[in-house]
């Protein structure tokens, strides 16, 4: 099973959730697709989709919602074949 | 009386705080975020607490954390700065059940100026002129369309909650308003907690022109006006005093009408009247009103010599005013300019780094309001203001060559900066002019 890490592109705070009240994007064993938006980023008040760059399930999460993240951390885990 | 204050900010805010509060032979206390372990502010104060880890939404909008950080300094009051809790009412009213000052209105103060309906009908009442719009709220799309169609199109939907130049919409036409209607309410609720809008006629090429207030709760008067056009996305980047638009009577009638308002609602503090001007008809109207120190203060304090955060610290001291109307006097012109951490080149993208090297602009009108120094990592958690560069001169064109001469003495390695686009505006002869408009920089930055 090959295992793919999607990396954050920037520092920031991660958000799983569009907005507060709404849902995540992505749960922890849904498929995903290449390009699918898996979060957000906040930056200096700017915030940044974060999009998978890889197909297939995923894994687990590896950063809490509204977690601080570095560039290339990985945020979560897809397998993908 | 208190004799310890502590900041409940970060960044150059939390240090200009931090500057009157010595020179006001105070104590002072600063509290930071993991992110902010080593910033000036921390360094500068007499003492620092940790208030939680890096996002705002856990330290700097922590109210129990920021009261309890108090508690244990035993400092005697808060000064909220801009931004984070500065204009939250329950932040003022926890405050003060902890029997502590608030540097700042009254908590009824802020909730009535920050519900921007109410804020309207507080200036209409007050004989404030008014953008033509609803009174108060609107009850729903029909209502809507039956005001825009009396004043005409296009409109403005903007939420009673919002403020600072977020929850607006612009309708062209009907069909646009109904359009935007339920997106908008739906976005005020999910952005401000409440779902409240109201109308006001759009105009399309304005001016933005405030005035700064100051009151002790029975007295107020004004240090006459900034002039804030040149914004990006709402934000301002460039501001000056006084406004090169308009003249005398202008501006005895809109400095009048500022302060107005504010012995209206009995205003405490450093306050901010908003004002869009029409530079065709000559019309100025009531936009919002900000009951906190500004951004832009330093402007003010450039032309006038009053120390605009030294007096909300004396008046929260319960001093009265000391200043008489007749005192206040404007003396030539001052620009300020914001350094932010972001790349004009790649459409303003934030750019936190750790600071290499840093050489600020100096000598004759030069003020740099700044938390900056060699070594300092700008975190990527919070707003990109590095630095202000503020200048002042005899005359606005004395001040533009000031400005041009302390921008070409900046430099920073080690993050990107707007300093660019800065001295772009300083060299383009429409900026020279004074002609410009709200939309004017966005319309530039799309050429």
């Amino acid at each position: 099973m090959a295992q793919h890490q999607v990396l954050s592109p920037l520092p920031g705070i991660f958000y799983r959730r569009p907005a507060p009240e709404q849902p995540p994007y992505k749960q922890d064993g849904d498929r995903v697709a290449e390009g699918d938006v898996i979060g957000l980023i906040e930056v200096m008040k700017q915030f940044t989709e974060v999009h998978a760059d890889a197909s297939g399930k995923i894994v687990r999460f590896l950063v809490d919602n509204e977690a601080p993240v570095e560039p290339e951390q990985p945020l979560l885990l897809i397998e993908t074949s | 009386m208190f004799g310890k204050l502590l900041v409940a900010n970060r960044g150059e805010i939390a240090v200009r705080i931090i500057r009157a509060a010595k020179e006001l032979d105070l104590r002072t206390v600063a509290v930071f975020s993991d992110a902010d372990k080593d910033s000036f502010a921390v360094r500068f104060a007499d003492e620092a607490v940790r208030i939680g880890p890096a996002p705002a939404s856990k330290s700097y909008l922590n109210i129990d954390a920021i009261i309890a950080a108090a508690r244990q300094t035993g400092a005697g009051a808060i000064h909220p700065g801009y931004g984070f809790l500065a204009e939250n009412p329950l932040f003022a009213e926890a405050v003060a059940d902890a029997g502590l000052v608030f540097v700042g209105p009254t908590p009824e103060t802020i909730r009535s100026m920050g519900d921007k309906a109410a804020a309207r009908e507080a200036a209409r009442a007050a004989g404030v002129p008014i953008m033509p719009g609803s009174q108060g709220k609107i009850a729903d799309l029909a209502h809507a369309l039956a005001i825009a169609r009396h004043m005409g199109y296009p409109v403005m939907l903007k939420a009673s909650a919002g403020g600072g130049g977020r929850g607006i919409r612009v309708a062209a036409d009907e069909a646009g308003l109904a359009h935007h209607f339920h997106v908008a309410r739906t976005e005020a609720a999910a952005a401000f907690g409440s779902g409240e809008l109201y109308l006001e006629r759009f105009l399309s090429r304005v001016r933005h022109i405030e005035v700064q207030v100051l009151g002790d709760g029975n007295r107020v008067v004004h240090c006459f006006e900034r002039e804030c056009s040149l914004q990006r996305r709402r934000q301002k980047v460039w501001e000056e005093a006084p406004s090169p638009a308009i003249d005398a009577t202008t501006r005895q009638a809109l400095c009048a009408d500022a302060v107005r308002l504010a012995e209206r609602v009995r205003y405490r503090g450093a306050g901010t009247v908003e004002f869009l001007y029409d530079d065709n008809t000559r019309e100025f109207f009531f936009m919002e009103m900000n009951t906190r120190i500004q951004v832009e203060h330093p402007v003010t304090e450039m032309v006038t010599g009053v120390d605009l955060v030294r007096a909300t610290i004396m008046i929260a001291q319960g001093q009265p005013l000391a200043l008489r109307q007749a005192d206040v006097e404007m003396h030539g012109a001052a620009i300020e300019v914001r350094i932010n951490a972001e790349d004009p080149e790649k459409d303003f993208r934030p750019s936190p780094g750790r600071v290499a090297a840093l050489a600020l602009p100096a000598g004759p009108g030069v003020r740099v309001d700044t938390m900056l120094y060699p070594g300092y990592v700008v975190p990527p958690y919070y707003d990109s203001l590095l630095a202000k560069i503020i200048v002042h001169a005899e005359t606005r064109d004395l001040a533009l060559a000031r400005l041009r001469r302390a921008l070409e003495e900046f430099e920073i390695d080690g993050v990107v900066t707007n300093v660019l686009l800065h001295k772009r505006l300083a060299q383009l002869s429409e900026v020279r002019a004074a002609q410009f408009d709200t939309g004017f920089l966005e319309r530039l930055l799309a050429a």
